[in-house]
């Protein structure tokens, strides 16, 4: 029995974005942020998505907020009043387009938890059927990151690695 | 007994949009940050509510381990961040 539970979760996700936007003081932008990913792991979670549920609560509600923190730590506390200009015509025509033409597009994607949708009948069935024999791993979607797409993880992590470095010399106290 | 869980996870879900009222709302700093860490909590208990839905409850353990972990860590970096720059 499928249960349109996520609905509540989508509803609390847009409060919280709208209020990150809409609401005064960066700090508190912040702090909406947070709860703001947290609602969309748990919309995640209850979609059947876990692993992509872990890396949302991890990275941005906990890694996220931290981040932000720390450059809030590097700006002036004078520039945390917003003022923000009043929308433009332009505006108010292109983004309702752009919803509309996501929308549609949307009509289009095959039916949730389809047996028959192209994602589920392309290569998913060989990874269900032989990952275990290939890498002896008992998660398949482990099995799929470290060992078919193994390079591609690699480079991921060098470029992670990367924006770490360039983080750390930005954020780092002046020893000089 | 799926029926009885899906009302805990409905009822749960009010109860975190009564603490995204104190969040969104909050006149001070310390309202938001109690509200957040009261979300944090009611979340934890709605992933292992989710994972005995499922039937998968070892799964929902580690996230919900490793967000209360992490919002430790969040809840620090707040009040470090408010004892440096002092309260707006």
């Amino acid at each position: 029995m499928i249960v349109s539970y996520e609905i509540p979760l989508l509803l609390l996700v847009l409060v919280t974005a709208g209020g990150a936007i809409l609401v005064k003081d960066l700090m508190s932008s912040v702090l909406l942020l947070g709860s703001y990913s947290f609602f969309l792991s748990l919309a995640w979670a209850w979609l059947g998505a876990v692993d992509v549920a872990f890396v949302e609560a991890v990275v941005g509600a906990g890694l996220a907020t931290v981040l932000f923190l720390l450059t809030l730590f590097g700006t002036n506390p004078k520039d945390t009043r917003l003022r923000r200009p009043p929308l433009s015509l332009a505006t108010l025509i292109i983004f309702p387009l752009l919803g509309f033409l996501l929308l549609y597009a949307a009509s289009d994607l095959p039916v949730y938890l389809d047996p028959n949708s192209p994602a589920s009948v392309h290569i998913s069935p060989t990874y269900l059927e032989q990952s275990y024999q290939d890498t002896h791993t008992p998660n398949v979607v482990t099995s799929v990151l470290m060992d078919y797409r193994s390079l591609d993880t690699m480079v991921e992590t060098v470029v992670i690695f990367a924006a770490g470095i360039a983080c750390a010399l930005l954020l780092r106290r002046d020893a000089s | 007994m799926k029926i009885f869980l899906l009302y805990i996870l409905v009822l749960l879900a009010i109860l975190l949009g009564v603490y995204l009222y104190r969040v969104l709302q909050g006149p001070t700093i310390f309202d938001r940050v109690l509200g957040l860490n009261g979300i944090s909590t009611k979340a934890i208990i709605l992933l292992i509510v989710m994972g005995i839905y499922f039937e998968r409850v070892d799964m929902f353990v580690d996230i919900s381990t490793g967000y209360a972990l992490l919002n430790l860590v969040g809840a620090l970096a707040v009040a470090k961040y408010l004892e440096r720059k002092g309260v707006p």
